[in-house]
């Protein structure tokens, strides 16, 4: 075994990897949080928005993960098999690398008084000849902010969804729940949701910590008096005032409280769900009326995510061309192509660089994880659940609550504003999701086929190169592109470790939605989108194309 | 004897130009092949175009390359300079050049987080128009003390669309009544966005029995009774406000979008030249105009300074001088680059250097100098840290 020794190690390596930034980062923000007497403390309990955003938080989070994962089980169990899942797919996964700003923008375009769907409809149907005053953006509950986060979170579970499938072995228990007399809907849940579920949890928990840390969303979409637990904390950051520093710091440390209690949460949620399908799969349902009506959901919810952010950048893209543009015009009154022409050079170079930090920590971060699950699965190692949750820090912990702190130690180290340093960091948050895409493709693999293949007089390095990686091309090419869409979309990390130095499509793009300038936006976003899109595309196309002759490895529809 | 000594005054007197001169160069040649990263907002792309000009001036007339690092906000720009020093990072720091002004500049010049005094020997200084815009070494009413060198003048002016409203309202009891009686028309950014902050300012100008007061410290025992009459003035409009004050846009950039997209009828900026580039770039139609109110409003500078440990601190001088450069400075001031008012006293420049200023159009919507009225100076910033937590306290929570 010709890495038997330093394979062994590699799932701790890995975990120190996650473990010491987000924890030396986490010191920086701790200290000056209970420093002179817990101040910011003080300071944070005294603010008087501090409850509502609180409960913002909460209930924005909790509310935009249950909508997000119902609509991806619908999805899945309602469409599965048919032409329909094959159209969604291909709509909703290059959806997944749009970034949350540019998302955000676009959907507050369509949605807006003055947005795209006003401007339809005006002032033919509606009489409006200036836009309404309707609180429709920004409003108090954040449905908005809710509506903005599913249309970005569900591309990301059904893709999650749809790597997991094949290993829950669906076809066989449907035919089999079917053959019990099921409906669709009523075989999908007994028969493959617990074992999808048990693969999904993970997505879903990080899912529920983005969607209650999220700051650029919650900025542009979601309600302003006041904002968000985690969109406030970045307004403290940035207030000169050095006591608004101890202030954020208590902020982040509350905003890390609020995510783990939320979890619990969800995770009481869980068992109560469980036993409700235990009692569901005893009375033996099989609720044939529901899956008409659940073949409907699934296509209204369905068509009204991917047909929101779809909308939503196509505003962007014509922005991005637009001269003059009032309400109520459907389009611009002329088209030119000044925005591109300025914005070219700058676009070709932080483009450049973009791909240069995600290409190294994509292929770093897979490398490591493909060394855990092996490590994983060839010394038998079971990991605890206590590596789990390590696995998740970087997902948990709210950015701003260790990443000043990690920027004070890259400092210290005179590594910082170097555009490895920056790949180095982005390694910790695309690790994890690398990992969370991988593993359930990976340790559901059938051991037989290596059996065989040890049998057969293979060493297992001839099994993981010749049998294991191949089978596993598409998983693997899959979480490449998510940790591509995760290495473009990171702005904390670039900025804070960067210095300012290393300029990503996305620290251009942020920048720019400060100014909310749409034109410019909409190119930014639409090659930021390009990027990780491209990554999806590989990862449909090339295990199509190697796997051409294999009909047993054709995508499982 | 006596000749002696005369002779060697004279040299003197000579030689001090000399030297002054000497030390000018030396700086020139201490900066010649320096890479100056200028941390500046990049949200407006104009600006954003207008620093990249700088940068190739600077190359092809000092040979230093200028690097914009575009931040979202400026305070970003100063928590590195903080965390760099923590660090113990007190030469080669990141930073040679940071836009700022009022409250960053005072965090950092009262932390001595600054390099300086550099500005008032920088040979462009001479042109700067001290005694005609005090605002240029008065920052929030703290001196400058040459920590930090102007390069342009902004002040508050409004903006609204003359198709669709022909008689703006002069004063802030005339704009009062104007947003009563349309109701969801106006809006402010929120607070503790500077420009909504501004506003803020403008009304208590407007409303307050003697403004003079805010040029101290607020005084606690009389604060209150002194501020009621503005918080007066914003009850009696936030009902009719743009969504019934039910939310704000975020900042400068947002509210003119929304006076772009027609949501408000009145919007406002810090820049008297951002509606005429705006309408250049095609962002607002021919009709906005501008207007400011009887008796003035806010004006303030626009500073660069140079962090206490920048790299490239003489590449970061060359910089600021070439900002003050009577033809950067025109070219800042033509609409359709950037509107900026200049720091420039005009009476001081060669006529060349003159008639270039004579020569802008300032750009269809822009007021002339004699229109725009005075510049009101800013407030002590006690007040307006003040102002900014008490107005969440009222209208930054959803009752």
């Amino acid at each position: 075994m010709i890495w038997g020794g330093p394979l062994r190690w590699a799932p701790r390596f890995t975990l120190a990897l996650l473990v010491v930034p987000v924890a030396a980062g986490l010191l920086g923000t701790l200290i000056p949080a209970f420093s002179n007497d817990a101040k910011g403390f003080r300071a944070l309990v005294e603010w008087p928005g501090l409850w509502p955003a609180v409960r913002l938080s909460l209930g924005t989070g909790l509310g935009a993960t249950a909508l997000s994962l119902a609509i991806t089980l619908l999805l899945v169990a309602s469409l599965w098999g048919t032409r329909l899942f094959a159209l969604i797919l291909h709509l909703l996964a290059p959806l997944l690398s749009v970034p949350h700003a540019a998302a955000a923008l676009g959907l507050a375009f369509l949605i807006a008084p003055s947005g795209w769907i006003a401007r339809l409809l005006s002032p033919w149907a509606t009489g409006w000849t200036q836009p309404p005053d309707l609180l429709i953006l920004n409003d108090p509950y954040g449905l908005s902010l809710t509506l903005g986060l599913i249309a970005k979170e569900v591309p990301f579970l059904f893709l999650m969804a749809l790597a997991a499938l094949p290993q829950t072995d669906i076809a066989r228990r449907m035919q089999v729940a079917h053959s019990l007399g099921a409906g669709k809907i009523a075989a999908f849940a007994v028969a493959v949701l617990p074992g999808l579920y048990r693969q999904l949890r993970l997505p879903v928990y990080a899912v529920l910590a983005y969607s209650m840390t999220a700051v650029e969303m919650a900025m542009i979409l979601g309600p302003t008096r006041p904002a968000t637990l985690s969109a406030q904390v970045v307004i403290w950051m940035a207030d000169p005032m050095l006591t608004a520093q101890a202030t954020a710091a208590a902020g982040a440390v509350l905003q890390l409280c609020v995510v783990i209690a939320a979890l619990l949460l969800w995770t009481l949620v869980e068992r109560v769900a469980r036993r409700a399908l235990v009692r569901l799969a005893e009375a033996g349902v099989r609720a044939h009326a529901l899956d008409a009506f659940a073949r409907g959901a699934a296509l209204l919810t369905g068509g009204l995510t991917a047909g929101a952010l779809i909308l939503g950048l196509a505003g962007l893209a014509v922005w991005s061309l637009a001269g003059l543009w009032q309400f109520p015009d459907v389009l611009p009154q002329s088209l030119s192509l000044r925005t591109w022409m300025r914005a070219a050079p700058d676009l070709v170079s932080t483009g450049a660089v973009t791909v240069m930090i995600a290409a190294t920590a994509t292929a770093l971060s897979l490398a490591l994880v493909i060394a855990c699950l092996e490590a994983e699965q060839r010394f038998a190692l079971s990991p605890r659940g206590a590596a789990l949750w390590v696995l998740y820090l970087p997902l948990l912990v709210p950015q701003v609550a260790f990443l000043p702190g990690l920027q004070g130690a890259a400092l210290r180290s005179g590594v910082e504003g170097h555009w490895l340093a920056v790949a180095a960091a982005h390694l910790v948050f695309v690790l994890p999701y690398v990992f969370l895409s991988l593993a359930p493709a990976y340790r559901a693999w059938d051991g037989r086929i290596a059996t065989a293949g040890l049998a057969l007089g293979a060493s297992p390095a001839r099994v993981f190169w010749r049998l294991r990686l191949p089978m596993l091309l598409r998983p693997v090419l899959t979480a490449a592109a998510v940790g591509v869409a995760v290495s473009v979309g990171q702005y904390l990390p670039t900025l804070l470790i960067g210095g300012g130095r290393v300029e990503t499509l996305t620290t251009e793009a942020v920048a720019l939605s400060s100014g909310g300038n749409r034109r410019l936006i909409g190119a930014y976003a639409l090659l930021q989108m390009l990027l990780p899109a491209l990554g999806f595309a590989l990862a449909l196309l090339l295990p199509a194309l190697a796997f051409r002759n294999r009909r047993g490895m054709a995508v499982a529809t | 004897m006596l000749r002696r000594h005369f002779l060697l005054a004279t040299a003197a007197l000579f030689a001090l130009p000399a030297q002054a001169q000497t030390a000018w160069e030396s700086v020139l040649d201490a900066a010649r092949g320096q890479t100056v990263y200028w941390h500046a907002w990049g949200g407006d792309p104009k600006i954003n175009d207008f620093i990249a000009f700088v940068g190739q001036e600077a190359q092809e007339r000092h040979g230093v390359t200028l690097e914009h690092v575009k931040l979202a906000s400026t305070a970003d720009a100063v928590a590195r300079v903080q965390a760099e020093r923590n660090a113990g990072t007190l030469t080669g720091g990141a930073v040679d050049l940071i836009w700022i002004n009022g409250e960053n500049f005072a965090a950092m010049k009262d932390q001595g987080l600054l390099f300086g005094p550099f500005a008032e020997s920088l040979p462009n200084w001479r042109y700067v128009d001290v005694a005609g815009k005090p605002a240029v070494v008065t920052d929030f009413t703290l001196p400058t003390e040459g920590y930090e060198s102007p390069w342009a003048m902004a002040q508050l002016v409004f903006e609204y669309d003359s198709a669709r409203l022909p008689e703006p309202p002069q004063t802030l009891d005339a704009l009062k009544d104007w947003i009563i009686a349309h109701p969801g028309r106006f809006t402010y950014p929120q607070p503790p966005d500077y420009l909504g902050l501004t506003f803020l300012k403008q009304v208590a100008y407007g409303t307050l029995s003697d403004p003079s007061v805010m040029q101290a410290p607020l005084d606690e025992a009389s604060y209150e009774a002194t501020i009621a009459p503005m918080w007066a003035w914003l009850d009696a409009v936030t009902p009719a406000l743009w969504r019934a004050g039910k939310a704000y846009p975020q900042n400068e950039p947002a509210l003119g979008q929304l006076l772009a997209d027609a949501e408000v009828d009145i919007g406002f900026a810090f820049n008297p030249g951002r509606a005429s580039a705006e309408i250049g770039a095609g962002n607002l139609p021919e009709t906005v105009r501008t207007f400011t109110l009887q008796g003035g409003t806010i004006g303030n500078a626009s500073f660069v300074a140079i962090p206490f440990n920048a790299a490239h601190a003489a590449g970061a001088q060359v910089v600021a001088n070439l900002l003050l450069d009577p033809e950067i400075q025109a070219r800042a001031q033509d609409p359709n680059v950037l509107g900026f008012q200049t720091v420039l006293d005009l009476s001081s420049l060669d006529a060349p250097d003159k008639a270039r200023f004579d020569a802008l159009d300032l750009g269809i919507a822009t007021l002339s100098p004699a229109d725009l009225g005075p510049a009101l100076l800013e407030p002590h910033a006690s007040w307006m840290v003040r102002i900014s937590q008490d107005w969440m306290q009222r209208y930054g929570v959803a009752q």
